[in-house]
């Protein structure tokens, strides 16, 4: 049974009354669901936190489903997101992409995403929520998933 | 010439600090300005000529003078959704000025007397969310948020609100319900958000770069930021150049600058022994120029309006011979198909053939006819949907089969398959 830490409660509660609207914080909610939950959003996920706000599900997946940044399904612990707009496509991005693809690590998941701000140090990419990674080259993620899967 | 207004000061470290902030003269306006008529303040950013910098370019005081006249609660949204391909300004403004942005937020606000505004930040950009986060903080415990600020009797309270990843949610009524904790699904204007936004509140969305144009307004006087530019777009404007170049980054230029000079003097040429081909000067809505339009192209609303493209949100991406124009259309079509929200008809299943035609094209299935059938879809696209990305995917589509036909006629005569040039590791 999915529960929030006891701080995950706390933070809920004060997002519920933060906004205007309860509404609001449906989306800083399932954030940190979604990071207590090793990254993705489950139906009891959905179930529990539509308690917790006392909101219906279905106010809860009207949010959740029409976002890309929540995760429907499990990921792994890493979820690398390659920029593959005009200007990182540019640089090689996708080529990057598809040669991580042939790696088939296990603990990572691969996403193409939509310009992610930073087409002045492209390619660029972001793990998880992290801050990006710029001007990045095949062999740097390599060993960055390397060195970070391997511990 | 670069004119740097809002950028000056962007390479010093502490200038994200309210303390290098105020170093540089922070917040010596917000007093000024606490000192002015709301009314006067809005009038003195009409005259300055500043219009918006997030991609439609409505002159910011006249939209300020849209409110209502009454006493109801009015809120002001600052747009930092910044998803237009192409463009990295604000999120380089929230990280290296935050105090500008909220200075120039503080003063906006009392200018139309709201007292709460939120910034919607994109959720990817985790570094700007840090840094407004604690520059907003710092801002509190100055009191130049919260209640009577400065001792003007002006309350003000300011939040930020993270999105979840969805261009659509840069679309002004988009954010608003994205805000009120919905999906983040446009609105059927009018009613315009002006005199029905947020909570069905009169409010005003601007974009990050014009809240923080307004320091300079009313710090050196609507006359001063006038006379930058040319006569109708007034002041400087941020350009985020990327592609092809060999210095890409952000500029600041006067309006009415041009593009050659940008590409050339300012961001160092092309990589050498390449070739100007084209350029996207307003973020990937923007109709394309070839590199003959290049040459006359100037950086401003009027002078890419009658090149019949647009200024937008400023991004440029220089495109080189090395580049597949057929491959660069089928990354932008595959963008808005994947972001279209799907309400309106036209728009969903128009940037979905878009789409698939353009890949059958690159793939070497492509068809003499369906060039015309894109220039018929996309016809059919523009002016019939609730907001303006159903536009901004047949403009591109409409400028890349026109300009570059050959280009695609060669993929579908030779099948030529993609040549994947863009497909290699640099
Ligand atoms: C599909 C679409 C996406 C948009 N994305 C953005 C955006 O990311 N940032 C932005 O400031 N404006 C964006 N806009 C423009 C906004 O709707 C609105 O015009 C702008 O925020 C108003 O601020 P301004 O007058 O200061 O430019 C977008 C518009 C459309 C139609
Ligand atoms: S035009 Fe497209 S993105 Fe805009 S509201 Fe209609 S379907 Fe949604
Ligand atoms: S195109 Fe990749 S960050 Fe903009």
């Amino acid at each position: 049974m999915f529960k929030l830490s006891p701080e995950g409660i706390e933070f809920v509660k004060k997002e519920m009354v933060r906004y205007e609207t309860k509404l609001s914080a449906v989306i800083p909610c399932l954030y940190r669901v979604q990071d207590e939950n090793e990254g993705w959003i489950s139906p009891e996920c959905v179930a529990y936190l539509s308690r917790l706000m006392d909101l219906g599900e279905s106010e809860i997946y009207e949010v959740l489903t029409f976002y890309t940044m929540f995760n429907q399904k499990p990921v792994k612990p890493l979820h690398v997101q390659v920029c593959c707009n005009v200007s990182c496509a540019m640089q090689g991005s996708r080529k990057i992409l598809e040669e991580l693809k042939k790696q088939n690590n296990s603990n990572v998941t691969l996403s193409a995403v939509e310009c992610l701000g930073s087409c002045d140090t492209a390619p660029v990419l972001q793990i998880n929520r992290e801050p990006y990674m710029e001007k990045v080259s095949l062999e740097q993620i390599t060993k960055t998933l390397q060195e970070r899967t391997s511990s | 010439m670069e004119h740097k207004l809002l950028t000056e000061h962007y390479n010093k470290d502490n200038y994200k600090s309210l303390e290098g902030y105020k170093q540089c003269g922070g917040y010596e306006t917000l007093k000024l300005a606490l000192n002015k008529q709301p009314k006067e303040l809005v009038e003195m950013v009409k005259a300055s000529g500043l219009r918006g910098r997030g991609g439609a370019g409505f002159p910011t005081g006249v939209k300020w003078s849209f409110l209502p006249d009454n006493n109801e609660p009015r809120y002001l949204l600052c747009n930092a959704d910044e998803g237009e391909p192409g463009t990295f300004k604000d999120r380089m403004m929230m990280e290296k000025a935050p105090h500008q942005l909220i200075e120039g937020m503080i003063i906006s606000a009392f200018a139309i007397q709201s007292h709460k505004s939120y910034i919607y930040i994109r959720g990817e950009y985790t570094d700007s969310i840090s840094i407004i986060e604690q520059a907003l903080k710092e801002a509190y415990k100055q009191g130049y948020l919260g209640k009577n600020i400065l001792n003007s009797g002006f309350d003000h309270e300011m939040d930020i609100y993270v999105g979840a990843g969805a261009y659509i949610c840069g679309e002004e009524t988009g954010m608003i319900s994205s805000l009120e904790g919905k999906k983040g699904q446009p609105k059927l204007k009018p009613p315009y958000p002006a005199v029905k936004g947020y909570l069905e509140k009169p409010t005003v969305v601007n974009n990050v770069e014009t809240l923080a144009a307004v320091v300079p307004i009313v710090r050196d006087g609507a006359e001063k930021y006038k006379a930058i530019g040319t006569e109708r777009s007034a002041g400087t404007k941020i350009f985020s150049v990327s592609g092809n170049v060999v210095k890409p980054g952000n500029y600041e230029v006067p309006l009415g600058y041009p593009l050659m000079d940008m590409i050339n003097k300012l961001c160092g040429g092309l990589p050498p022994g390449r070739k100007l081909k084209a350029c996207i000067p307003g973020g990937s809505s923007a109709p394309v120029l070839t590199a003959e339009e290049c040459e006359k192209a100037c950086l401003d609303y009027e002078n890419l309006m009658d090149l019949g493209s647009m200024l937008g949100s400023g991004a440029i991406i220089v495109i080189d011979d090395s580049n597949s124009m057929v491959d660069i259309l089928s990354v932008i079509m595959h963008f808005y198909h994947h972001e279209s929200c799907g309400q309106c008809t036209p728009c969903r299943e128009g940037t979905g053939w878009l789409d698939q035609i353009v890949k059958n094209i690159l793939h070497g299935k492509g068809r003499l006819q369906d060039l015309d059938l894109i220039q018929n879809i996309s016809q059919h696209m523009m002016g019939k949907t609730i907001c303006a990305l159903s536009d901004a995917a047949a403009l591109p589509a409409i400028s890349f089969v026109t300009k570059f036909k050959n280009e695609f006629i060669d993929y579908i005569q030779q099948n030529k398959i993609s040549s994947d040039n863009l497909n290699q590791v640099v």
